[in-house]
């Protein structure tokens, strides 16, 4: 259970409305079942009432939907912002990626979010509806009489167990408290591939990675990823949008896609949470900012707005590219 | 049955100003390095995409090695200093997805440097005629 209830929302959004703060609204709603909420723009009062959603599965971050809102709307735009979307705001703002002066956000607490998957395995399939206005989220399913009573804190989304921070680093309003940076254990996983053999770590990846289908969901859903023209989609390039032909281009694909994101990337962890695939793309991006954490010192993409990315800054005695590796395992 | 001897095929990438007029001083020297090194002249070593690499890698490399000049040198003032950051990450990267790390390398070499060009290349042939083929990083729809 979130601790901003849907009806305090829909209540400031329509508030905001009316006094004519904002023009419309970035919300969420409810797609085909209750657990697939898509985002959504509202203009008035009656939509909000009907369609607004906020509970333990919106998990879309807004911050990447305002560059091109902000383009298509007049007057302001009312987004609520959870914390973690709070840092890929002030990324792009860093980027110049849209205005802020065209943007009222909203920042919104948020207990973690439910990650569908887990939900499936205990309730299994044909949910009907979910309730997660109780202490427990009640589960509906097709084959049950009574709604399954389950522990919110039990299906947590990976991203939301080893969460970064509880602060809102970027708002013109708060609703509850300003929260703080959490000291996560988010860098484990990535050290434990680190200790396993290269040959280990291979095998891994390789099973992961065999698995993208090239829908390209985790580079649309990025906010980090916001260039017009995107170098996958570059015809000449052999590798646009299409499935992999082969384990290089898997490979290829990710290592470029995580690159092109590193410095940037705030670690919202959206990548893998709509990977249809379940490829756990985040650790890509986690080694490389535990990499840059170690080597040039520690960053947070999006915690200030006009602060200098690793890969965009140097100083004349950083270390060589042969030296990463000292100190680390090596293959013999 | 005779089996074939393995050449590997490098790729290295050269700045102009430095690396590239490395190469050619250990030519006019006489001084050898191994044939399988093939040259490709870049404006400076921080042109160099990620995706240069693991393109050049893709098409049947067994071994990339980036020459540029040395720290603080750049024709371009500050170039490789970006270089070096960016291939810092990114062979971490290729050695966390488990890609021999001995298989990509940045050495940093001058003008004036005729001589640790052929030993560079003649050392990092080496390397890599020792780990073998490229299988981790392979397209096999450009092995002909």
């Amino acid at each position: 259970m979130q601790k901003v209830s849907q009806q305090q929302l829909i209540d400031k959004a329509v508030s905001l409305l009316a006094d004519g703060t904002v023009s419309c609204v970035l919300g969420w709603t409810k797609g085909e079942f209750d657990y697939d909420i898509t985002p959504a723009l509202f203009t008035d009062e009656a939509s909000l009432r009907q369609g607004f959603v906020w509970n333990d599965f919106c998990g879309a971050n807004f911050s990447k939907y305002l560059v091109a809102k902000t383009r298509k709307c007049e007057g302001k735009i009312l987004v609520f912002l959870k914390p973690c979307d709070t840092y890929s705001f002030n990324q792009l703002l860093t980027e110049h990626r849209f205005d802020r002066e065209k943007v009222y956000a909203v920042g919104i607490p948020c207990e973690g979010m439910a990650d569908i998957d887990k939900v499936k395995a205990i309730c299994g399939d044909g949910i009907s509806s979910i309730d997660c206005n109780g202490e427990k989220m009640a589960v509906q399913t097709i084959y049950e009489d009574a709604p399954v009573q389950v522990d919110a804190s039990s299906v947590l989304a990976e991203r939301c167990i080893n969460c970064k921070s509880k602060k809102h680093v970027a708002y013109d309003e708060l609703m509850g408290d300003e929260g703080d940076v959490i000291d996560s254990a988010r860098f484990d996983e990535v050290a434990k591939l680190e200790a396993m053999t290269p040959d280990e770590r291979f095998t891994f990846w390789q099973n992961e990675l065999s698995r993208c289908i090239r829908c390209n969901a985790c580079r649309d859903a990025c906010p980090a990823c916001t260039c017009e023209v995107c170098v996958f989609n570059n015809p000449k390039s052999g590798v646009e949008n299409k499935s992999p032909a082969n384990s290089f281009e898997e490979k290829m694909f990710h290592i470029i896609r995580a690159f092109h994101v590193a410095g940037r990337c705030t670690d919202c962890g959206e990548c893998s949470r709509v990977c249809p695939q379940n490829i756990p793309l985040h650790l890509l991006n986690r080694k490389f900012i535990k990499d840059m954490n170690e080597c040039y010192g520690e960053y947070q993409a999006g915690a200030e707005v006009g602060s200098r990315a690793p890969l965009v800054n140097y100083t004349t005695d950083d270390l060589e590219p042969g030296e990463v590796f000292n100190g680390r395992d090596s293959d013999a | 049955m005779q089996v074939k001897e393995f050449k590997p095929l490098i790729v290295a990438f050269c700045c102009n100003w430095c690396s590239y007029a490395g190469a050619d001083l250990a030519g006019n020297n006489r001084l050898n390095y191994p044939a399988e090194v093939k040259i490709i002249r870049v404006p400076c070593s921080c042109r160099v995409n990620p995706m240069f690499i693991l393109r050049a890698f893709q098409r049947g490399a067994d071994g990339v090695i980036l020459c540029g000049c040395h720290p603080g040198d750049c024709h371009y003032t500050s170039g490789n200093y970006y270089t070096r950051r960016r291939m810092a990450m990114l062979f971490s990267m290729l050695d966390f997805l488990g890609i021999e790390r001995e298989r990509t390398r940045v050495e940093w070499v001058s003008a004036a440097e005729g001589a640790k060009f052929s030993a560079v290349m003649t050392d990092f042939a080496a390397t890599v005629k020792a780990l073998g083929e490229n299988k981790r990083l392979e397209d096999l729809r450009c092995k002909k």
